[in-house]
């Protein structure tokens, strides 16, 4: 078994698509939903946890891509500037998984642990620096 | 034993000055004890950096060849309006400050406050250039009535800083004890006391290691926002007759600084603009203060630690805003904020600070090296703070 955390894209058609149904019924995998936001007839967003076998996954991505949902490892969705970041942890009680988190024995420097994220974007509406930023932007 | 600092200021000039920084000192004591201590320590280094909304800026426009009254006129720049009730070339600009178009917190929604005056600060510091609007209505002696012109730093004559309110001697703690979110200075706060907010770098914090305003006062020299700047007055809402501890330390927001220095010595290292959603803009500044070790007291305050200094926990959601309810729901020292929780009304309250200690140590690290490369002397206050103790009371 293997578990991969990532994002899809919803294009507008496939919004009204039952994706996670046929993920689990069709494919076999097991999908933990961390966080979505889909509006019909425009696009959506859903992290997901996806745990199945190799051919499983295999077959659930390539089913994901045949209906034109995007597959984006969530390692590129948020992005902390470390230049921009202060380290004041005003962000630090926001993050409800400990992604963000501070060293507070020693340095007092703010580390970002990406695959923790589950894209909540909390921090990027506290942080007063515009230190967490979506995307390429 | 006592020293002078004038003593203090030949030891620099010699090179054999022992500047410690606030948490350095703090080692020394627990190391040596305060009378051993004291014999080596001159100088120990302070640092803040933190939001001011009392922040903003003096310039003095270069006029053109045909000149011009802003004064009882209007200017903007970047469309952010600044101060133009002063005489013909001088404005102020607010680190608070919005343009006219910003929505704010109108639609019902939390405005996110990009851009205003403190961003334009921020600009001119790193160099860039802005654009002035500025009209005024002609006189004989001023005749222009327009000018639209991109300028920097370098096309003013004087720009500085200054601030009415600054480095705050102890802060609240926010909470939010309702049960729905809420938007504040003090930034976002969850309900059912999802979070505390405080805003101090507690054992690094100048006031706090001065608690009883003793060196610091009016004409202080201190590190402002990268470059040398002085106390110019008290600050606003200086209000040195709260509850105090036995260690000197306030456990209410006491005692602030009224600060001057000039912004086009700043760094953008040292100075940025932030913005809070749903509360506005404003801007986040070092200072550090240098405190001299003129006896064995002043090393007993300097050396006082994070376990010992307390603030108080104020609810946002109804006290701060109506004045009603409970005015303190309790108090927490530093150390427990610092720890990342603290406990309150028997929860589990994780903690966020506005005041960055990674950066107060920088800044308290950077004064300490200035004074040991003699880039930074002590200065003698010229008047002391109100309430200050031991001291004549000589303002009128």
């Amino acid at each position: 078994m293997k578990q991969v955390r990532t994002v899809l894209f919803f294009p507008p058609e496939s919004v009204e698509e039952p994706v996670t149904y046929h993920l689990i019924s069709d494919h076999g995998l097991r999908v933990n939903i961390l966080r979505a936001r889909i509006d019909p007839g425009k696009q959506g967003r859903m992290v997901v946890d996806l745990e199945g076998d190799d051919s499983q996954l295999a077959a659930g991505l390539n089913y994901l891509e045949r209906i034109g949902v995007e597959v984006k490892p969530l390692t590129t969705e948020i992005r902390h500037m470390e230049e921009t970041c202060t380290a004041c942890t005003a962000c630090i009680p926001h993050c409800p998984t400990g992604a963000l988190s501070v060293d507070r024995d020693d340095s007092w420097a703010v580390a970002f642990e990406p695959e923790k994220c589950i894209l909540c974007l909390s921090c990027m509406e506290v942080c007063i620096y515009g230190a967490m930023v979506l995307g390429e932007e | 034993m006592t020293r002078t600092i004038q003593q203090i200021n030949e030891r620099i000039r010699s090179g054999s000055a022992v500047v410690l920084t606030a948490e350095e000192v703090i080692d020394a004591v627990k190391q040596d004890g305060i009378k051993t201590a004291f014999k080596k320590v001159d100088v120990v280094t302070t640092g803040t950096f933190s939001p001011m909304c009392s922040s903003g800026a003096f310039f003095n426009i270069r006029q053109s060849k045909e000149k011009m009254k802003i004064g009882g006129g209007f200017a903007t720049l970047n469309h952010v309006p600044a101060y133009a009730g002063l005489a013909a070339a001088d404005i102020y600009l607010g680190a608070t400050a919005l343009p006219d178009g910003d929505p704010r917190n109108g639609n019902g929604r939390p405005g996110k406050f990009r851009y205003g005056g403190a961003h334009v600060i921020e600009a001119l510091v790193a160099g860039r250039k802005v654009t002035l609007r500025a009209g005024g209505y002609g006189t004989d002696c001023y005749p222009r009535r327009e000018r639209v012109q991109e300028i920097g730093l370098e096309d003013t004559n004087d720009a500085f800083l200054f601030n009415p309110r600054n480095g705050y001697q102890n802060y609240n703690v926010a909470v939010n004890p309702s049960d729905k979110p809420i938007y504040t200075y003090m930034g976002k706060l969850k309900p059912k006391l999802g979070n505390a907010n405080y805003c101090s770098a507690g054992q690094l914090s100048p006031l706090f290691k001065d608690p009883y305003y003793r060196t610091i006062g009016i004409g202080t020299r201190v590190f402002l926002g990268g470059a040398l700047g002085y106390v110019a007055w008290s600050g606003t809402q200086h209000n040195a007759a709260v509850p105090r501890r036995k260690n000197g330390a306030p456990v209410r927001p006491a005692g602030t600084l009224a600060l001057v220095g000039d912004l086009k010595q700043m760094d953008p290292r040292w100075l940025r603009a932030v913005s809070f959603a749903g509360y506005g803009v404003t801007l986040s500044l070092a200072l550090g203060v240098p405190i001299p070790i003129l006896d064995e007291e002043m090393l007993r305050f300097a050396a006082v630690t994070d376990e010992e200094i307390v603030a108080p926990v104020v609810d946002y959601s109804r006290f701060y805003p109506t004045g009603e309810g409970e005015p303190v729901l309790g108090e927490v020292s530093y150390a427990e904020l610092k720890s990342g929780r603290i406990r309150l009304k028997g929860k589990t309250v994780p903690t966020g600070s506005f005041s960055s200690y990674a950066k107060a140590r920088e800044v308290a690290r950077h004064v300490k090296a200035l004074i040991e490369s003699k880039a930074f002397l002590l200065t003698e206050a010229q008047a002391p703070l109100p309430g200050a103790r031991g001291e004549q009371e000589v303002r009128s």
